[in-house]
């Protein structure tokens, strides 16, 4: 689906009006890496142009010198025609930039109205400030069709709608160029296709976005062009129509894409892991898992589908141990769990159940850490890697290059900082140091969010080639493409509650979707398979 | 978020920036003390020269700077935690306590060599029994550490006048304090000790406790990057969520970093007690506790660097003292001012001038690689 | 750039100094932590070395300790250079001065507020319960409410002692008089927290009392706007506060500390400086109740001859002050 074609020039090089934005010759190391090398890159005005390319390849590097968070080493920016300095997000707010991140930078207790105005009020008197926000957001909504209840407080809004709230703030500020980095990487399907809608609006108004992804087919639905990085340069420019996904992916990754084939012919084994009507508050005393009850065994993959925010999270913490259950008990490997008798992340562990946790920046990893020292996060007290009072540093750097080079993370520098890999690797750390111990039994949650393709399709291989070997795992994802993949069973949660459970082959995406929206309670239930 | 990422070399962020943090103070204080009619050179020279200018000078130098390195490092560690401790100052008076009680119950019975390790134990345990109650208010009933520390400075106080004013002190002795311990509760000094071997220098408080202070640098150093509990101790301090997940216990890494942390505020007795004042007395830590928190900060909370921050406090304790002693116009209070200038450059506006020196690197350094291709 | 020259070979500089004669004579004074600005017992000693360079026309070096290892550090600095005689100021010196002058035996020092037993040492003390026992019996017997207040500074034995001469006066005067008392602080914070004394004060003047005593360094001046502003009576110390407020300030207990010091210098100067121990009391106008035109129409003729009654009685021995720090305890 291509934007009307009046907007399209034909030639961007050489376009009347100057590029909305123009880099050239961008280059940027930091130590050892070559984040980005003598990148040229041209944005047309009111258009969509989607950058594409695997984790590492250079394309948040180059959007955060475009939005003042870097500095480039050498290399010229020009807005509108204009050559600037960019040196903070003060200064590319000035020339028009706006930036959603992955990870919203919005203030949870504050409302929309306050987040909006936060950094921009006009004036000492706040009181003054809010009505002349409240009416630019009143004009915001009438032009985009932006729609967020000014005065709702943040954290309780559903994430879609935190986004347009980001939206609306690099708006307020007079954005008229956008940059969304992989922007429904958080967002239902729904949610996804009503982002899709004010992008193409905001276009039709002359707002030029440039769109981070990972993910091709809305590359495919809703840019006009199309730029693919890899390893720091920019490979190729498309016109989007001219091009198709398999192309951008072998573009991407350098070679051609094989799917891989998922063979469920085998047979499981014994249940690694029995739940028996497991209940969980949190904090709040608001019930978050709700009398589940079901099996893995040895040698099969769960997925649990879900839209996010339905307890799949609190599942996976709860029968990794970092959270205690209130009612229920669950056996894992031998080991019976009950509200009196509960154990620890460490007990877990030692029963060969290791968790790779959804949330890699503040669980699965110390960002601040080497790669080295978070390649032993959890493990820390191993035999192996003490010798006497300390920890044996050779021998952990020695065998976190090895799991890097078993599982392609890039750079293999185990020195680095875990913080400056990028999300694909430092997934792909996380999951080496969890698959390496070769546990009986997996617990995974998002294993792909923020991932490319060509990561995925490696990290799915090693899942599968896990489950082959025997391994029981249990897998979360709000993907639902990604649990049709590689479920060999399939439960749906809602609200805490397991509302479905089919069996991984031919299973229908449709019959999924409606059960984790909860649409149709009768589907739900001729489907579930006690 | 954006200087750090700055390629500029390791040595211009750690050496050249301190630097030029402390000439920015000394600029300002050269500024104020013109104000006042004398000459700042003079004023400069005369610090540098009461801090190093002959043996005396460095022996009390080094006597506050191992002050500092205790409650540096005490601060230090917490920090690694991302524990804000406050309470260096009471930990280290009521550490002296413990030293103090100690020493008055086993002078007249143990030798020296026996009497030391008692010691070091009743500082380090009464230090860290001043820390463990606020870390465990902090770990189990979520009461905020820097409060309860800052209270806890208080009530060491209060404890302490009231068992020197009614319970220890020796009667009929006007100030409140004990009685002198006897000899094999002091540490030996360190003109005693180069007179063991023959060389003559002149007396001043600097003693073996610096000794001591050093070997905590190294194991604290040890301790916090080469061992699993540091290991748990920097994940707590980084993400306490990571450290859950990771096994670790937060409430645990709490109070233990703590504990440690106010043993190490404790040995300021060992310097100060057993090393200078030989007997318990009021007020013998003088804000060194606090002083710690700007050394620590200075020392970017590692171990060499703190040392280096303890030195540079060192003189200007006892560089400031002598230029109090020589300048007639200059004050106490402009002394601390000074001090006050260098905290502020060197402590809280640490990473001011850092982008600075960053860009002014990246301008010579450019210039230089064009000018080499421009002859090239 | 003159110091430093001299201050590198300091350590050859042992001069040994003695004589009387006017340009070798370089007196010093080393005050305590309070500071020469403390509005009490240092500014007292301030403003005896000042009276003593005024009338001589000889200066002196001075220094301002911040902590406890100074003390030893900048009396000894002080003998280094030949200063002589050196004053120590305050009681908390005394260790250190007593580890000075035996390293300069032949220098001359003047202890103010302890005893230190050396040759070559003055100690000057003051018998501040007689003084306190004065003032107490002024406050008891104007006190119409039968209650009188005392706020001490830091908690420490000297304080108790002025504490206890002040009750043991006021209950002389009036057997069924009753006395409060708070101290300030436990740190030396105690000493300068006029907000804290005003507080204090209002305190006690709730509990009825309506006359108070400071003995608190920088904080009596909070004591003092307090009872001035609730129309109470108010006491001083160490040096005359009657003109603070006129009308409110009813007397002072006066300590001659200013006097020791002058003295100190000057017998130093034009010989007739001797060692030992001088204890100042009563007797030897060490301490004493102040009266001057401010105060001269609050205190009835009646409390005057009853308090110089008591005064000769002391002096004579008749009456006996019992001392706080001799057993550290204030039972009659």
């Amino acid at each position: 689906m291509i934007a009307s074609a009046s907007q399209v020039s034909g030639s961007i090089a050489q376009g009347d009006p100057p590029p909305a934005i123009e880099l050239r010759g961008i280059d940027k190391r930091f130590g050892e890496v070559h984040a980005n090398r003598n990148v040229d890159l041209r944005v047309a005005a009111g258009t969509i142009h989607g950058i594409v390319g695997e984790n590492g390849a250079g394309k948040s590097t180059l959007m955060s010198i475009l939005y003042g968070f870097y500095e480039a080493d050498a290399g010229e920016i020009r807005i509108n025609g204009r050559p600037l300095q960019i040196r903070s997000a003060n200064d590319a707010l000035q020339a028009g930039i706006g930036m959603v991140h992955q990870h919203f930078m919005l203030v949870d207790t504050f409302s929309v109205l306050e987040n909006v105005m936060l950094g921009a009020e006009s004036g000492a008197v706040l009181s003054r400030s809010k009505t002349l926000a409240r009416r630019e957001l009143e004009r915001l909504e009438q032009d985009y069709g932006l729609r967020v209840d000014p005065d709702a407080v943040v954290e309780e809004l559903p994430v879609g709608e935190q986004q347009r709230a980001e939206i609306l703030k690099s708006l307020y500020r007079g954005a008229e160029i956008l940059i969304l980095d992989e922007p429904t990487g958080v967002l239902t399907p729904q949610e996804s296709d009503q982002l899709f809608e004010i992008l193409r609006s905001l276009k039709e108004r002359g707002v030029t976005i440039l769109l981070i992804t990972h993910k091709l087919r809305e590359i495919m639905d809703l840019t006009d062009f199309v730029s693919v990085m890899r390893q720091g340069e920019i490979v190729a420019h498309r016109r989007t129509s001219e091009t198709d996904q398999k192309e951008l992916a072998e573009l991407m990754v350098g070679r051609s894409i094989e799917q891989h084939d998922v063979n469920r012919s085998h047979t499981p084994g014994e249940a690694v892991l029995a739940v028996k009507n497991v209940s969980m508050r949190d904090a709040k005393g608001v019930t978050r898992v709700d009398d589940v009850s079901f099996e893995v065994r040895a040698g099969e993959i769960v997925g649990i589908a879900g839209v996010a925010g339905n307890g799949q999270t609190e599942l996976l913490e709860l029968l990794s141990g970092i959270r205690p259950l209130d009612s229920g008990s669950f056996h894992a490997n031998g080991r019976q769990v009950t509200p009196q008798n509960p154990c620890s992340p460490k007990d877990m562990r030692r029963l060969h159940v290791n968790h790779v946790p959804e949330d890699r920046h503040r669980l699965g990893l110390v960002m601040p850490f080497l790669a080295s020292e978070s390649s032993i996060l959890g493990y820390q007290d191993r035999g192996r890697i003490n010798k006497g009072l300390a920890l044996d540093y050779p021998l952990i750097i020695k065998d976190c290059a090895e799991m890097m080079r078993v599982f392609d993370v890039r750079p293999v520098d185990p020195m680095l900082r875990s913080s400056n890999f990028s999300g694909g690797n430092q997934q792909k750390i996380v999951l080496a140091r969890e698959m390496d111990k070769e546990p009986t039994l997996l617990l995974v949650g998002q294993p792909t969010r923020g991932v490319d393709v060509g990561a995925i399709e490696f990290i799915h291989g090693q899942l599968l080639s896990m489950r082959d070997r025997g391994c029981a795992i249990l897998l979360v994802s709000v993907e639902l493409d990604e649990i049709l993949a590689l479920s060999d069973r399939i439960l749906v949660m809602f609200e805490g509650r397991i509302v479905g459970d089919v069996a991984g082959a031919g299973a229908d995406k449709k019959q999924l979707g409606l059960l984790m929206a909860n649409a149709s309670p009768d589907a739900a239930e001729s489907e579930a398979v006690s | 978020m954006k200087a750090s990422h700055v390629s500029v070399p390791a040595w211009v962020t750690i050496g050249v920036v301190p630097v030029v943090n402390i000439a920015m103070a000394l600029f300002l204080s050269g500024l104020i003390i013109l104000l006042i009619g004398e000459n700042p050179i003079d004023a400069v020279q005369l610090i540098f020269i009461g801090a190093f200018g002959y043996d005396e000078a460095i022996g009390y130098t080094l006597y506050y700077t191992t002050n500092f390195i205790f409650t540096g490092l005490a601060v230090a560690i917490a920090f690694h935690a991302m524990l804000f401790n406050i309470g260096g100052e009471g930990q280290a008076y009521i550490g002296g306590l413990g030293i103090g009680l100690a020493i008055l119950a086993f002078d007249h019975t143990l030798p020296f060599w026996l009497m030391l390790p008692i010691m070091l134990s009743a500082g380090a345990l009464f230090g860290a029994a001043w820390a463990f109650i606020p870390a465990w208010a902090q770990a189990y009933r979520g009461s905020h550490i820097v409060i309860t520390t800052i209270m806890f400075n208080f009530i060491a106080s209060a404890l302490m006048v009231y068992l020197l004013v009614n319970v220890l002190v020796e009667p009929g002795n006007m100030s409140p304090e004990t009685r002198e311990f006897l000899p094999s509760g002091h540490l030996p000094f360190m003109h005693e000790v180069f007179a063991w071997f023959g060389i003559a220098i002149t007396k001043s408080p600097l003693n073996i406790s610096i000794f001591w202070a050093l070997i905590c640098c190294v194991l604290l150093w040890f301790y916090i990057w080469r061992t699993r509990w540091g290991y748990a101790l920097r994940t707590v301090g980084h993400s306490e969520r990571a450290a859950v997940y990771a096994g670790i216990r937060p409430q645990r890494v709490i109070v233990i970093t703590m504990c440690i942390s106010g043993a190490l505020a404790g040995f300021v007795g060992i310097n100060e007690l057993a090393g200078v004042q030989h007997r318990l007395l009021l007020n013998f830590t003088a804000g060194y506790g606090f002083t710690g928190i700007a050394v620590s900060l200075m020392g970017r909370n590692h171990p060499l660097g703190i040392v280096l921050a303890s030195l540079l406090f060192g003189i200007l304790y006892q560089g400031g003292a002598e230029l109090a002693f020589e300048m007639p116009k200059i004050s106490r209070e402009m002394v601390v001012t000074i001090q006050g200038l260098v905290i502020l450059f060197s402590g809280a506006l640490a990473y001011m001038s850092e982008p600075w020196v960053a860009r002014a690197y990246t301008f010579v350094a450019l210039g230089l690689t064009q000018q080499r291709a421009g002859e090239a | 750039m003159r110091e430093f020259s001299s201050l590198i070979g300091v350590a050859a500089l042992l001069v040994s100094v003695s004589s009387s004669n006017a340009a070798d004579f370089k007196p010093a004074v080393v005050f305590d932590m309070g500071g020469k600005f403390d509005q009490s017992f240092n500014e007292g000693i301030f403003n005896g070395v000042e009276k003593f360079k005024k009338e001589s026309g000889i200066s002196y070096r001075e220094f301002e300790v911040t902590n406890e290892t100074q003390r030893e550090q900048a009396l000894r600095k002080m003998a280094q250079r030949g200063s002589d005689p050196i004053i120590g100021v305050g009681f908390a010196q005394a260790p250190a001065l007593e580890i000075v002058a035996k390293e300069f035996p032949k220098q001359r020092f003047t202890l103010i507020d302890m005893v230190v037993d050396l040759p070559n040492v003055q100690s000057v003390v003051f018998k501040e319960h007689e003084g306190s026992f004065l003032v107490g019996m002024m406050a008891a017997m104007k006190s119409e409410t039968g209650k009188v207040g005392f706020v001490g500074g830091m908690d420490i034995p000297l304080i108790r002692r002025f504490a206890c001469g002040y009750e043991q006066g006021a209950k002389h005067a009036n057997a069924k008089v009753e006395v409060i008392q708070n101290m300030t602080g436990n740190t030396p914070a105690a000493w300068n927290d006029p907000g804290r004394g005003s507080e204090l004060a209002k305190g006690q003047f709730d509990r009825g009392v309506d006359v108070v005593f400071a003995a608190a360094g920088g904080t009596g001046s909070g004591v003092y706007q307090a009872a001035k502003d609730a129309g109470k009576f108010a006491i001083g110390v160490d040096s005359n506060q009657n003109h603070l407020h006129p009308g409110t300030m009813l007397t002072s207990m006066v300590k001659r500390v200013d006097v020791a010091a002058y003295n100190s210098f000057d017998t130093a100067h034009k010989g007739g400086w001797t060692p030992g121990i001088q204890v100042l009391g009563l007797a030897e106008g060490g301490v004493d109740y102040a009266m001057d035109e401010h105060n001269a129409n609050l205190v009835s003729s009646k409390m005057r001859s009853a308090v110089d009654k008591a005064k000769a009685d002391i002096i004579a021995g008749k009456l006996k002050v019992h001392d706080y720090m001799s057993d550290n305890s204030c039972s009659m």
